[in-house]
């Protein structure tokens, strides 16, 4: 089972349930977890868990190059750049794609009449493997910094997923591509949200993403009992369930401040991300 | 002779450590200004501006490419060359996935058969509101959509020409978490970038790759520490950490329940409760980046 975590608002606490959840599992059900830190601009996952870097594989894309000794100027390529990474000055007799533009999807090589434009393999990011319990229970996607295809380290991080057991995927903030990307590999999606008006907006944008996508899910409120009764009017208009809340409380922020996971520090904690498990898994046979 | 607008970033890597809060505030204590809210995957100053929106226009989400299947002789050439793996064949047939596509439009091009076509999609949403402090532009990116990294620049170009029609001294830009494509959108040629961050171990990994990412668009960076007295061990850490790394900190703001408060009436912090020790902080930083970024109009 894939759980993706996520919050269209930012700093809500998905990488604190996410740790939580992982934390939890793995001490309390026997088949196998894994965890996957997929907000690949701003991993943090890492921060929380104490895990031994094992190794890390470069991510790299094929990026064009163009040689202006073979380039006609007829323009094609240009033309086939559906991202408008292409540069042309012909009276410069100047040509160029500028990679920070460029989606390496290979158009232009492919319409390129002359041979003129050859792939060169370009880094844009990494994925880091660790170890907790097992070889690779967790591991993350890493943007370069400076790189915009962080939906490209996404889908390349979650293709070293091992299958069956169970898989929490952190997902980064948003509800747009690159939280897409994340959100189809799921089964189940936690949106993680807080009692504000930001945390009540971001997670009805978050909600029709995932109505979109299709998929069973269900809400923990974090920093409960700030007193805001609309968001949980919402859950039950909408009749989304609330498999957990995480009260606010100052210690708790102490906790996550310091890179702590919060069910291995505080015992009432430890009962609510058991609750949290319960209800997700829902009799899914994982014991 | 006029200067141009100061064009002002508010990032912070790291979500939920302030940003929208300390914008509206700004803007609660600025003159002569326009908002930009560049966080398009959850804009959410205008739930505290409460502006009225005086016209909204649908903006290019992207091209998808969906194969028809009549005319497909599943031959699978567009599925060998995609990139993006969006090509799904299902019970023989083949398919775009249109959450995978990013509309390059290869497939089209290699399609023996002309069974490919392309869409263009306009579910980005792009608002020109007026609030009590100023004009307002903003946009959300449809749902499952992408194209934000161009939106985002669309909504700083409109900003900078309601700034010009108004005689704006600047703009103030709310951007968004992260450091990808909307985060680079939205501080490339900017003036100066304000980077909040909070006392968190994870706030100052998320700073440390923010502020990387500024550095490579030679934008002057100046960092707030939000919520600082949560934990003044992990405050000071920042601050020593940042001394080295020659980054300027503009301020600190200490920890208030009142700030949700505020934002759960719909107000700025300045507007909810004057009296509030916080708003003196907010003030002093608001003045020196004023004194330090924005340039005097010479009239």
């Amino acid at each position: 089972m894939i759980i993706a975590v996520v919050s269209g608002k930012g700093g809500t606490g998905k990488t604190t349930v996410s740790t939580g959840l992982f934390y939890y599992m793995q001490k309390h059900i026997s088949a196998p977890v894994q965890l996957v830190d997929c907000d690949a601009e701003e991993p943090d996952c890492h921060i929380f868990l104490d895990a031994a870097r094992i190794s890390d594989i470069p991510i790299a894309v094929s990026m064009p190059e163009i040689d202006n000794k073979s380039c006609t100027y007829c323009g094609k390529c240009k033309k086939a750049c559906a991202f408008n990474a292409i540069i042309m000055l012909p009276s410069a007799d100047f040509i160029e794609v500028v990679h920070d533009m460029c989606h390496a999807c290979g158009a232009c090589a492919y319409v390129c009449p002359e041979n003129a434009i050859h792939e060169i393999p370009v880094q844009i990011g990494e994925i880091n493997f660790y170890r907790r319990k097992v070889n690779n229970d967790f591991f993350e996607g890493r943007i370069k910094i400076g790189s915009t295809l962080q939906t490209r380290v996404i889908r390349k991080t979650l293709k070293h997923l091992q299958e069956g057991g169970i898989v929490i995927l952190d997902a980064p903030p948003g509800t747009s591509c690159p939280v897409v990307a994340v959100v189809t590999k799921a089964d189940y999606v936690l949106m993680v949200t807080e009692p504000t008006p930001f945390g009540l907006y971001d997670l009805k944008l978050m909600t029709e993403t995932v109505k979109q996508v299709n998929k069973k899910h269900g809400v923990i409120i974090n920093k409960a009992g700030l007193g805001f009764d609309p968001l949980y009017r919402f859950l039950d208009n909408h009749h989304i369930p609330l498999v957990g809340e995480i009260p606010f409380k100052r210690e708790f922020a102490k906790i996550c401040a310091e890179g702590k996971i919060l069910p291995a520090e505080e015992q009432q904690l430890e009962e609510i991300f058991g609750n949290i498990v319960e209800n997700v898994l829902d009799g899914k046979g994982y014991n | 002779m006029e200067r141009d607008t100061t064009e002002i970033a508010i990032l912070s890597g790291k979500g939920g450590t302030g940003k929208t809060s300390i914008t509206a505030a700004f803007a609660a204590m600025a003159k002569d200004i326009v908002l930009a809210d560049c966080d398009v995957d959850a804009a959410d100053l205008h739930l505290i501006l409460q502006p009225v929106i005086l016209y909204e226009e649908s903006y290019a989400s992207g091209v998808k490419a969906a194969i028809n299947p009549d005319q497909c002789t599943g031959c699978g050439l567009c599925m060998d060359l995609c990139r993006f793996d969006a090509v799904e064949r299902i019970n023989g047939q083949y398919a775009i996935d249109k959450f995978a596509c990013e509309g390059c439009g290869l497939c089209i091009m290699v399609c023996p058969e002309n069974a490919i076509k392309s869409t263009l999609y306009q579910n980005n949403r792009l608002y020109f509101s007026q609030c009590r402090f100023g004009p307002l532009i903003y946009g959300k990116v449809g749902i499952a959509e992408e194209n934000s990294g161009r939106l985002v620049a669309r909504i700083r170009e409109e900003a900078k020409k309601k700034a010009r029609e108004v005689q704006a001294n600047v703009i103030l830009v709310d951007g968004p978490p992260g450091i990808g494509c909307p985060a680079i959108s939205s501080v490339t040629g900017s003036d100066a970038v304000i980077a909040v961050t909070e006392p968190t171990k994870s706030g100052w990994h998320d700073l440390l790759r923010l502020i990387e990412m500024i550095k490579r668009f030679h934008s002057r960076i100046y960092v707030i520490v939000n919520k600082y007295d949560l934990n003044k061990k992990i405050t000071k850490e920042i601050e020593e950490g940042l001394k080295e790394r020659k980054i300027p900190v503009i301020g600190q703001i200490p920890y208030d329940e009142q700030v949700i408060h505020a934002l759960i009436a719909g107000k700025s912090i300045p507007e909810y409760r004057k009296e509030l020790s916080i708003n003196h902080n907010l003030r002093t930083i608001w003045n020196k980046l004023l004194k330090k970024i924005v340039p005097v109009k010479l009239n």
